[in-house]
């Protein structure tokens, strides 16, 4: 894999993130109601002085120069100051920002955990009650709404069984050192166990309700990969060669089984992207989700689309990733 | 001359949806220590499944539910799977018929022969493995061994990967070699080197062959003894120059009036007629009687495989006819 | 030996399908459900015992009836504003319902056209179409949902249209896969050789033989459009209050979890169980008309 051909695979996302880009630019610009209003709507400030802020920011000029405006300082990682915050945009996302990272990552690593073996054990067992009921569950994950099911889990496990805290990230009165912003991190770099273990706490009901139905879907493609890969030649020489079962299983059967999976998931980060608006939201979790959800309320502008453009690149260079992660796995692709 | 492998009565099951099928139905067989003998059939004749069956490669849901599989004296059935598992490989070998499928394509040929090496202890480091494993190489005739060694399976020409396949299959030194169609997927100049690579390697280790096929000319080049297969049954079995100089069954006939021969290119082609049975609803008379222009009323009781001649058996009741 | 008698009556491939679908158990149980499901939202006004925005700060968080203080008059029990919640549930259901219709619809139309032309015309329509195919793909979904109605404006009408801005995408996707496979086939030579217009070929010859792929894709896609505008809903973005959707139900019930469990979960359940029967029902559509599953 060399490194031109990298590059040229990354020249290919160029156009959709321009695309994405001025759908983005176009969301704003094409929003009812006046920006220059929002922003000074508590303030007493003059029909003059709106027209000056107008002015100044650029509001006044034509599109396309706008546009090239947004683009030059999206590339800088300027998106304005919000007005709600009083400080820039990027500050306040970047601040947000790792806490949706440590509930993504937590999701992910879960969802991959249960699906991988579940997955093999299906399709080793194939057509067994094992197989159909990771059949039902898969399609019960795929039908279950997001926001209903954290509900549950809350009703479940907090509110009946009280095993779990209701919401939010950490206890009331805990304080942490900040220096990663991963909480878990932190919480173990100030020698603080306890405080790990709060927020261990803290992130399992999030964590879960984003995690098991992507766990469910993942596990299908597992199998399905899996079963197909466990009928090939390959896998019937390796045996007759005298491999054991259990090497032949994870050694020379996953290795193959797990590159379309591995597109999938993906693809499937695309959904717990916009998952974590809803858990964040249901379990009060800080992060750039609900942060998102609470700007829109407020009229924040500027933040909910820096947030928007944010999560579609982030979701691009994710997949450009899966295809070159795809490329190095399958080495009959490789060039 | 010894006998090294000794099959009686095997049978094994398939459940399908018309009802259970024996893709090998009662097949006996003997093959003697470096002994080549060909398995004639056409698709569907249980030849393949008869040796997966031996090997113990047959999946759930088929079974191996009857039969006495004796490889040097002992019974492969009663023997757990890490015996069985333990044999593979180091005393019996399978090579398949497409190498590009039989070799794992996420994994070099280096580290596909070394790992068997590991497997049945015949190398201690890595390192010893790989001096083995170039050796293995040269051995079957791929030049530039060493380097080589490092290439996917897709990076092979077809007939260098077909002798990397079976370099893979012999490395862990077995007496017996099941060869599937090993050299259906070649052109005729490759299948002729690789076939000539396999008798070197028979000759050289001593090494007992099987090999499948359903060309019956390439059996009778290379086969001192041959075995005719017909859904799921053994049909005749003899010394090859025998049985085609005067075959005892009328679907080895068959098969022999259907070849195309060279010195006589306008002669018209004589295919067997008719169609092989459904071996979901066989029953237990011969199961070639409805092709067979010798067929009477008697050929529906059931007909074992007896002798027709010194060292020649046949299924068929009229075999001494055919002589 | 069987010989195949031939079916007397030509079938197209559709009703092929159908006929297939019928015969799976649990998809026909699904479909059922189903309609039990539109034909509660068709005739919501007839069949609801109450208005679903009649509001009686007396009956406020109202058990429901097989609980202590529940009554028969209000089974599922009312929620924080004394509304009944087996009226609202079923008025909800018309929203989803059409919302759902609604944005399938438009889309699947509208994607099957672009997908026609895309994969029949080529050229710049191709590339068009394509690029912006890409580019809507490129969005996570609820990301894009929530941006739009952002700043769209929550409602019914916008719900439906951002929506089908990013659902055409996916017919279109499928539809032009199926023409550019369609138009290699010798009908379509054949069609051009007598002069037909590219219009014609398109809509008369090509759209029929893709309509199964896009039966199979809106079923499928239905399921995750019902859960889109119930999330909206949830988070508020999507059907304002009064008008019931599930989502908002559910959101209403969030601040009552501890003392009325009925407020939240009941919608939720009405939920899973339309969107299960769906994806099942999705499931058969497309085993039925699998062409590997169901060789002649």
């Amino acid at each position: 894999m060399t490194a031109s051909r990298v590059v040229e695979r990354l020249l290919q996302t160029l156009p959709v993130l321009f695309g994405i880009s001025v759908i983005v630019f176009l969301m704003i610009t094409l929003t009812p109601g006046d920006p220059v209003e929002i922003m000074l709507a508590d303030s007493r400030a003059t029909p003059e002085q709106a027209d000056q802020l107008r002015r100044d920011l650029g509001l006044d000029r034509p599109l396309p120069e706008r546009f090239l405006v947004f683009l030059g300082n999206a590339l800088v990682g300027d998106f304005g100051i919000s007005f709600f915050h009083r400080r820039p945009v990027i500050e306040v996302i970047l601040e947000r920002l790792p806490a949706t990272i440590e509930l993504t990552l937590a999701a992910m690593l879960l969802a991959i955990a249960i699906a991988i073996p579940l997955g093999v054990a299906a399709a080793v067992k194939r057509d067994t009650w094992l197989d159909r009921a990771l059949s039902a569950a898969s399609l019960f994950g795929v039908s279950l709404p997001g926001f209903w099911f954290g509900i549950l889990l809350i009703l479940l496990f907090s509110v009946t069984l009280g095993l779990f805290p209701v919401g939010g990230r950490t206890p009331f009165d805990l304080e942490v050192p900040r220096v990663s912003g991963f909480l878990l991190v932190d919480t173990l770099l100030a020698g603080r166990p306890d405080a790990f273990a709060a927020a261990l706490r803290h992130l399992v009901l999030p964590a879960v309700t984003l995690g098991l139905p992507t766990a469910a879907l993942l596990a299908r493609v597992v199998r399905s990969s899996m079963a197909e890969v466990l009928t090939s030649d390959y896998i019937l020489f390796a045996e007759a060669k005298g491999i054991s079962r259990r090497r032949v299983l994870w050694r020379h059967a996953l290795k193959n089984a797990l590159i379309p999976v591995v597109t999938v998931a993906a693809i499937e980060t695309g959904s717990l992207l916009g998952g974590n608006m809803i858990v964040e939201t249901v379990f009060g979790w800080p992060g750039l989700g609900r942060l998102v959800v609470e700007s829109i309320f407020a009229r924040n502008y500027p933040l909910v689309q820096a947030a928007v453009l944010l999560y579609a690149v982030t979701y691009v260079l994710l997949n450009f990733l899966a295809d070159l992660a795809y490329t190095a796995l399958n080495p009959k692709v490789r060039l | 001359m010894s006998v090294l492998l000794e099959v009686r009565g095997l049978r094994t099951v398939f459940p399908t949806r018309r009802g259970p099928v024996a893709a090998a139905d009662g097949v006996d067989l003997s093959i003697d220590a470096g002994e080549a003998l060909g398995v004639v059939g056409e698709s569907g004749s249980g030849k393949s499944v008869t040796f997966l069956s031996i090997l113990g490669l047959i999946r759930p849901p088929g079974r191996v539910v009857e039969g006495e599989i004796r490889f040097d004296g002992r019974d492969l059935r009663r023997l757990s799977h890490a015996e069985l598992r333990a044999l593979r490989g180091r005393e019996m070998a399978l090579a398949m018929q497409d190498a590009l499928s039989a070799l794992n394509p996420a994994f070099t040929i280096g580290q596909q022969l070394c790992e068997t090496l590991v497997a049945h202890g015949l190398a201690r480091s890595e390192r010893a493995a790989r001096t083995q494993a170039v050796a293995l190489l040269e051995k079957v005739g791929i030049p530039a061994a060493a380097e080589r060694l490092d290439d996917y399976p897709h990076q092979f020409s077809g007939g260098m990967r077909q002798r990397a396949m079976i370099a893979i299959a012999l490395a862990g030194r077995p007496r017996l070699l099941v060869a599937d169609e090993p050299t259906t997927a070649l052109d005729v100049t490759l299948r002729a080197q690789v076939l000539d690579l396999l008798d070197d390697l028979r000759r050289e280790g001593g090494l007992a062959m099987a090999l499948i096929t359903h060309d019956l000319a390439l059996v009778a080049e290379r086969c001192a003894r041959v075995m005719v297969m017909y859904a799921g049954q053994v049909v005749e079995t003899g010394p090859t120059r025998e049985v085609i100089a005067a075959p005892r069954h009328p679907y080895t006939r068959g098969l022999l009036e259907s070849l195309p021969r060279l010195e006589d290119p306008d002669r018209p082609l004589h295919p067997i007629t008719g169609q092989v049975p459904d071996l979901a609803r066989v029953d237990t008379g011969c199961r070639f009687r409805n092709r067979c222009a010798l067929a009477t009323p008697d050929c529906a009781r059931p007909v074992p495989l007896a002798p027709a001649a010194p060292g020649r058996l046949a299924r068929c009741i009229r075999a001494a006819e055919l002589a | 030996m069987t010989v195949a008698v031939a079916e007397e009556r030509p079938l197209s491939p559709l009703a092929l399908g159908l006929e297939r679908f019928a015969r799976n158990g649990t998809a026909l149980a699904a479909a059922v459900v189903i309609v039990l499901f539109v034909l509660v939202a068709l005739l919501a006004p007839l069949i609801a015992p109450h208005d679903p925005a009649d509001a009686d700060l007396f009956r406020r968080l109202q058990p429901p009836v097989w609980q202590e203080g529940g009554e028969w008059a209000f089974p599922l029990g009312c929620d924080s504003l004394g509304r009944d919640i087996l009226s609202r549930l079923l008025y909800g259901a018309r929203v989803s319902l059409t919302v759902a219709a609604l944005v399938i619809g438009i889309a699947a139309v509208l994607g099957t056209l672009l997908g026609l032309a895309a994969g029949y015309l080529r050229g710049w329509a191709d590339v068009v179409i394509s690029r912006l195919v890409d580019t809507l793909l490129g969005f996570p979904y609820l990301i894009f949902a929530i941006g739009l109605m952002a700043m769209m404006g929550p409602g019914f009408h916008n719900i439906v249209l951002v929506l089908v801005y990013k659902e055409w995408v996916f017919a279109c996707r499928v539809v032009r896969g199926e023409t550019l496979a369609a138009r290699e086939q010798d009908y379509v030579e054949a069609a051009r050789a007598l002069g037909c217009g590219s219009a014609h070929i398109m809509l008369r010859e090509i759209l029929p033989n893709v309509l199964s792929p896009v039966l199979v894709v809106a079923t499928f896609r239905m399921a995750y459009v019902i859960i889109l505008e119930a999330s909206l809903s949830f988070l508020g973005l999507g059907v304002q209050p009064p008008t019931p959707s599930w989502g908002n139900m559910v959101a209403d019930g969030r601040d009552f979890l501890v003392d009325a469990w009925w407020v939240s979960t009941l919608p939720g359940l009405a939920i899973l169980t339309l969107v299960l029967a769906i994806n099942l029902a999705s499931q058969g559509l497309r085993d039925a008309f699998d062409p590997r599953l169901h060789q002649a």
